[in-house]
């Protein structure tokens, strides 16, 4: 052995490198070789370009830029939710009007048949109520809404989004890739969930995770978009009503995305601590949307499944709803004791108890959470029939409803506790209730907090 | 060869060729993969609104870096147009 060392025969220095202590040397050169390689095959096979000097840069140039990168995000969202806004009015009433027409006619097949009342109170106050406002209220801005996200995702405007905020969140201390999954949660707060594996570092991807359900999910737009329509709308000539309800849900948004700023700060700076780590996101060329794929996949995958989710969680709702509003204790229904405990809590945080119980109700899924409080209303009330969004105005209104109510429901709509679904899917994504935990009563204190303060402010300067 | 001038300082419109990389571990080979080999031209093409990450052409595609990473990546700008 001492002499082939000491003879230092030629091979042996050649194999000097790939010894384990320069295996970083090593796997660098693999790579280099590759890529000369296959450069090399390019260049015989492919004519490139050099930087793109094309339509893709000078739309990036545009939708990037310093002054009107912001500028344009903002205005593509708005742009967005007033096509929903003034597009779904029409259709809503429609359907509304078609539904509760059947209704009339199961009602009368149900005197025909000499149904007892409380099956007739379940199935059709119950069950079909809920059912009809559900499908009136959400279809319509669903199915304007989501093919008009998907177009923008299909564009490829989402990684430029993602670019125009890195440094945002570069500066909370959150990953690059939040950006995404807080778009991912637009979608549905679960998926956004999910999505957040696309992060490595287990401290980024749990504030990312802890933070995905200040993006306002498709569960809660068509309450926004609702209450926006029937109250802001209100408050101007109804020339420009769409716009400023439309308005009103882009800040609706953006206060959450300033509190997904916010807490992602505050949580990598505390519980979370640390600095960000490595990110590389690609911008892609554009593409042109391909508008079949587009209607199919957002009509399919996405309309009729948050629809099909609201249709399967609503249903035993309204019945548990309508039982809990017919069910009486000495001259009360359990559901008035039940709200009317929950009132004073309401009450200073600008809403009511039906309101509350609404959003405990709504647990499995945000969808439902408007139907419940008409219901409530309507059960607590005389059993009017509403058949369009002035009727469901007069209706908030004789509860004593006024633009600050409408404000701290949506206030509340975006801060309080993740759906059951989003939940379950952050246990089984951090396989700890502490985080599951903290992801329930983060949003909820928040929530309970910006309400309050809203109200109580607006007391004070007498709104 | 000897450049501290990282892919971070150079300018937008300019190009560069690449070093060396300062990084270890998984983010080196990650940058290889993207095709950040030494040898290789990168272009710094535009910053975003608030001058951070920074999207670089890179071998046909365009990639965005923060500057905190893309100060691990030395270039040579001499000879490079």
């Amino acid at each position: 052995m001492s002499a082939i060392s000491e003879q230092k025969i030629p091979v042996l220095r050649e194999l000097e490198p790939l010894l384990p202590a320069n295996e970083a040397v090593i796997k660098d050169r693999i790579v280099s070789s590759i890529y000369q390689q296959a450069e090399a095959i390019c260049r015989q096979a492919v004519k490139t370009g050099k930087p793109p000097v094309n339509l893709d840069a000078r739309l990036d140039g545009i939708l990037t830029s310093r002054w009107l990168g912001f500028p344009i995000m903002l205005l593509l969202l708005a742009l967005v939710l007033w096509i929903t806004i003034t597009g779904a009015n029409y259709p809503s009433q429609l359907l509304a009007g078609g539904l509760f027409w059947l209704e009339e006619q199961l009602a009368s097949l149900f005197m025909a048949w000499g149904a007892p009342a409380w099956l007739y109170g379940i199935l059709i106050l119950g069950v079909y109520r809920t059912l009809a406002w559900v499908i009136a209220v959400m279809l319509p801005p669903m199915a304007i809404f989501f093919p008009l996200f998907t177009l923008l995702e299909d564009l490829g405007y989402l990684p430029r989004v993602a670019f125009n905020m890195d440094n945002l969140f570069r500066r909370a201390g959150a990953h690059g890739k939040q950006c995404l999954t807080m778009c991912m949660g637009f979608g549905c707060n679960a998926a956004g969930v999910t999505s957040c594996r696309i992060i490595d570092s287990p401290r980024e991807r749990l504030i990312a995770i802890l933070t995905n359900t200040f993006s306002v999910c498709n569960g809660r737009f068509p309450t926004l978009i609702v209450l926006a329509t029937i109250f802001m709308g209100a408050l101007v000539a109804p020339a420009y009503s769409s716009m400023l309800a439309a308005l009103v849900v882009v800040g609706i948004i953006m206060t959450g995305i300033v509190v997904t700023l916010f807490i992602s700060y505050l949580l990598s700076r505390t519980l979370l601590r640390g600095v960000p780590s490595f990110f590389v996101l690609e911008l892609p060329p554009f593409r042109k949307p391909q508008l079949g794929q587009i209607i199919i996949r957002s009509l399919l995958d996405r309309t009729l499944f948050v629809l099909g989710r609201a249709v399967v969680i609503a249903a035993p709702a309204g019945a548990l709803t309508w039982i809990l509003a017919n069910s009486f204790v000495g001259d009360v229904s359990v559901f008035t004791r039940l709200t009317s405990w929950l009132d004073p809590l309401g009450q200073i945080m600008g809403m009511d108890g039906i309101i509350l119980m609404a959003f405990l109700l709504g647990l499995p899924a945000n969808e439902i959470v408007l139907p419940i409080i008409i219901m409530g209303y309507m059960s607590a009330g005389s059993m009017l029939e509403l058949d369009s969004m002035s009727a469901l105005r007069t209706l908030l209104l004789d509860h004593g409803w006024t633009w600050i109510t409408a404000i701290c429901v949506m206030l509340f709509s975006l801060l309080h506790f993740p759906c059951g679904t989003t939940l379950y899917t952050i246990f089984k994504e951090t396989r700890r209730a502490r985080w599951t935990l903290l992801a329930l009563l983060l949003p909820l204190i928040l929530g309970i907090l910006t309400t309050l303060l809203v109200n109580q402010g607006a007391g004070l300067i007498k709104l | 060869m000897h450049s501290s001038l990282s892919l971070a300082d150079i300018p937008v419109g300019s190009s560069a060729r690449i070093t060396s990389i300062v990084t270890i571990g998984p983010n080196r080979r990650r940058l290889l993969d993207l095709g950040l080999v030494p040898g290789s031209r990168v272009d710094s093409i535009r910053r975003s609104p608030a001058g951070n990450p920074t999207a670089y052409w890179i071998k046909g595609t365009v990639i965005a870096l923060r500057n905190e990473d893309a100060s691990q990546i030395l270039v040579d700008t001499r000879g490079v147009f």
